[in-house]
């Protein structure tokens, strides 16, 4: 599904990803863990064309997505959240989410002058998009309310729908449940099964430990940008390197 | 009141007996001075809605936007009187002339981010300014444009009259507001919200950053270029004052009063900014005095000016009034609070 | 050859003042990452007070210097209280908007008080200064050296003491800064109030090779904007290097080039930097 080779990403003369190479197979929960400033988001910027990598290939389902601009990577099907969603706060959730399926539409400044028919057919399907989105998290019942008014539980959710929207056959979600309590991290773990189970691959960065050893077919390590194990949750509970990395560093990080 | 005036718009048919107050108003205006002030209110409300597009929707503060109205001014202005071009001709030179301009400085300047754009449009506007001040070959430098064509009729009307001008005034801003109202609501719209939510955010929805900031800063110019040219047509003379940074600030400040980033907004700012100005005259020379500490207080306080406030009140109300249809809410707010959607 | 001296001078001259006002741009965006476009206007409010010690008050020039830097520097610390603080957590189109807002209330003020003429200060720094043919006006040799040792002294401020210390210490990371339990409020109320001080010195150096009028700030804040994008947003030796560089193209483009367009150099060098490096001249990779 989406294979990264020998990836390096240096910022000025510090590696913040050092020759990472990891294969995440599809239909599968691949989650990423290590302490912070381990170079997590980095790597997921780089898969998502945010950054280009110094060197290595990155290749999703055998194309070559290595030095792609990030709206071309979105459109061959990676989706992605950020630690913290800005979205239009006095706007509803559903206008919100229409966007998202922007990238499968094509009318542009004419299409809105004459008002197409393919301008409505697609608003129609972006619309339709968002309302499946929507349903899928399970938030229909504040489809109307403005972004502001909605919890932080549900602003979570409304990115997660906001990454569905596009229609992606990866998403790269970073951490999916940070900041929310444990019975919504239950929720979030559901969730993330019932996107596995929709035939869609999920590749997460977490730090609740609890929730990645339960949930995660498999796990890729990282510290200080090196990628120092793999393996299923089993293998890296008991993983030398790892424990080592973790009592090592940030403690706030192994919690 | 400002909410009555709101509601009003809000309510179906509001827009077209706005519309018809429009057009009745020069018939209730007591003296021509009253119907020559609202066309300029009128002329700049377009710049504003040009404004708007690119800071209001797509969030990146363009301080060059008087630059590309002086510029669709000087164009006709300079057509008309030098090289004696007749004004429609050169008016549609002018569209074109802001809107390639637009093009290019859109392409150097929207690589950069907020506050690099910000101060780059900064000085592209003042290097705009020195120019029409300095090349005299071109633009006459401080001695200005004079003897501009008006607009010639079609048929028996003549738009040198005040009046009549108003009117074409008029056709140009209910198309201006007609074709916003309708992009706000499209998904182009969207996507300029969405970048303006954040570039990385909308990249990550596939949204093509580059190609659609610079499809909305040439928009933007575009608005600026029309506005230029109606107002060269109207006064008849120009000079390089009509670049100065300070009329980029009042169309902020218009926005702002209005309603940043919303489809009524740039109307009842500029409206209601103009004509108290008017009332007040010797606020003219002393306007920023008020204005600086409005523009303050606004962003701080209530960021989304009268419109925006009222947006907000009025969703808020159809949320309370239907808290027993919560469960099937999603269809029903969709639905009445359609209005705010388009606005939003 | 004397000419090309004479205009070293110059460039010097104008150096230093852009420098100066540069400085104060660069730390308060260092600091608190806003580009403060009222910034302009403070170095006009400090020529106006300088002015206003000197001609209506009668007291002497320095006199007059000091009091426009205090008064100047409670007015930036005011704007930081007032307006920016509120608007930390705002997007960022909003400092700017509101930066827009202190601009022409300060000078829509000062025109209220002093109208819009121009008006000449003199210093009593009127005489000139001949080196073997090499005519330096004193005015403009107290610019230089005043901006040197006002330089050296910010140095050593920001090096050698605790709160110069902690300035940097914010400069460099602000959540860090107050992890380590700095005062942040504190910082940033001293950062404006140095930053609006050095618009005043700059402005009561300059006032007298120059005029006095509201809209004077105009052209210096774009062209220190210019110098803090050349050396780096929020690098202080960027600031006078930058302030160099414009001062010394402006005074030989003017000399070589044209007059008429001698303060287009300044934005058609940023057009050309801009175009060709988006993040600046001196600017740091990424993240």
């Amino acid at each position: 599904m989406l294979k990264v080779e020998h990836l390096t990403k240096m910022f000025g003369g510090l590696a913040a990803v050092n020759d990472v190479s990891v294969d995440f197979e599809a239909g599968k929960i691949n989650a990423i863990i290590g302490p912070n400033g381990a170079g997590k988001s980095t790597f997921f910027n780089l898969i998502s064309g945010l950054h280009q990598p110094t060197s290595g290939r990155i290749l999703l389902d055998g194309t070559d997505v290595t030095n792609m601009p990030s709206d071309k990577v979105a459109r061959l099907g990676v989706g992605r959240t950020f630690q913290t969603t800005n979205l239009f706060e006095q706007a509803s959730v559903l206008d919100n989410l229409i966007v998202g399926h922007r990238l499968r539409t094509k009318s542009g400044l004419w299409d809105v002058l004459i008002n197409s028919k393919r301008l409505q057919r697609e608003e129609k399907a972006a619309r339709d998009k968002a309302m499946e989105a929507l349903d899928f998290v399970g938030l229909t019942h504040v489809a109307g309310q403005f972004i502001a008014d909605i919890t932080q539980e549900e602003r979570k959710r409304v990115a997660f729908a906001l990454a569905l929207a596009t229609d992606p056959k990866i998403v790269l979600l970073d951490e999916p449940a940070a900041g929310v309590n444990p019975e919504e991290t239950q929720g979030f773990a559901e969730l993330m099964r019932k996107m596995v189970d929709n035939g869609l691959t999920v590749c997460l960065i977490e730090h609740k430990m609890d929730m990645i050893m339960s949930l995660a077919d498999k796990i890729m390590v990282l510290d200080h940008g090196e990628k120092i194990a793999e393996g299923t949750p089993e293998e890296v509970r008991n993983n030398p390197v790892v424990i080592e990395a973790y009592l090592g560093g940030d403690e706030d990080a192994a919690a | 009141m400002l909410f009555k005036l709101g509601s009003l718009f809000m309510k179906p048919g509001a827009k077209m007996a706005l519309l018809a107050l429009a057009i009745v108003f020069p018939a209730l205006a007591s003296n021509e001075y009253q119907v020559y002030v609202m066309a300029s209110a009128f002329v700049w409300a377009i710049a504003v809605y040009g404004l708007n597009i690119i800071t209001g929707y797509c969030g990146q503060l363009n301080l060059a936007h008087g630059g590309f109205f002086a510029i669709g001014a000087y164009t006709l202005g300079l057509l008309t009187s030098d090289a004696g071009w007749s004004f429609w001709p050169a008016f549609v030179a002018a569209l074109l002339v802001t809107a390639v301009l637009g093009f290019l400085v859109g392409v150097v300047s929207l690589r950069l981010k907020e506050h690099y754009f910000a101060i780059f449009t900064l000085c592209v506007g003042f290097i705009i300014y020195l120019l029409m001040d300095k090349w005299e070959e071109l633009t006459h430098g401080p001695v200005g444009v004079r003897d501009i064509a008006a607009p010639y009729g079609f048929g028996v009307v003549d738009f040198t009259e005040t009046t009549p001008f108003y009117y074409l005034v008029l056709a140009f801003l209910v198309f201006s507001i007609w074709f916003m109202g309708r992009l706000s609501r499209s998904l182009l719209g969207r996507t300029f919200i969405a970048i303006r939510n954040g570039d990385e955010l909308a990249q990550s929805l596939g949204i093509n950053l580059m190609r659609n900031k610079v499809l909305a800063f040439v928009l933007s110019t575009t608005y600026a270029g029309l506005a230029g040219a109606l107002y060269a047509g109207m006064v008849r003379f120009i000079g390089p004052e009509e670049a100065n940074i300070i009329h980029t600030f009042d169309m902020i400040t218009y926005l702002l009063v209005g309603g940043i980033g919303t489809l009524t907004g740039p109307l009842l700012g500029t409206i209601s900014i103009v004509w108290i100005t008017q009332s007040l005259q010797f606020l003219e020379e002393y306007r920023m005095i008020l204005f600086g500490p409005l523009l303050v207080v606004l962003v701080i306080f209530f960021p989304r000016g009268i419109n925006g406030q009222f947006l907000t009140w009025m969703h808020h109300k159809a949320q309370t009034l239907s808290p027993a249809k919560k469960k099937k809410s999603s269809k029903v707010q969709t639905a009445t609070s359609g209005e705010v959607k388009n606005n939003a | 050859m004397n000419l090309f001296f004479q205009q070293i001078i110059n460039g010097l001259t104008l150096g230093s003042i852009y420098g100066l006002v540069a400085l104060g741009l660069t730390l308060v965006y260092g600091i608190l990452h806003i580009p403060n476009f009222a910034h302009g206007a403070l170095y006009m409010v400090g020529a106006f007070m300088s002015y206003f010690f000197m001609v209506d008050l009668g007291v002497h020039y320095w006199v007059a210097m000091a009091g426009s830097a205090a008064v100047v520097a409670i007015l930036g610390i005011l704007c930081e209280r007032l307006v920016f603080h509120p608007l930390r957590n705002s997007p960022p189109i909003h400092d700017k908007i509101a930066a827009i807002g202190v601009l022409l209330f300060l000078e829509a003020t000062i025109q209220m008080f002093w109208g819009s003429d121009f008006r000449r200060m003199s210093s009593p720094f009127t005489g000139i200064m001949n080196f073997d043919g090499l005519i330096i006006p004193e005015q403009r040799l107290l610019i230089i050296v005043g901006a040197f040792t006002l330089v050296i002294g910010l140095q050593l401020f920001l090096r050698k003491t605790m709160t110069g210390a902690t300035i940097i210490a914010m400069a460099q990371s602000r959540e860090g800064a107050f992890l380590v339990g700095i005062d942040s409020n504190r910082v940033a109320m001293m950062t404006f109030g140095i930053s609006g001080a050095l618009a005043a010195v700059a402005a009561s150096l300059y006032a007298p090779i120059n005029l006095v009028y509201p809209a004077m700030g105009h052209l210096v804040i774009m062209k220190a904007f210019v110098i803090i994008i050349l050396g780096g947003m929020g690098s202080v030796p960027g600031a006078i290097v930058g302030g160099m560089i414009i001062g010394f193209a402006e005074a030989f483009g003017g000399f070589y080039i044209s007059t008429a367009y001698k303060d287009i150099i300044a934005f058609g060098l940023l057009v050309l930097i801009l175009s060709a490096r988006p993040q600046g001249l001196f600017a740091k990779g990424a993240h």
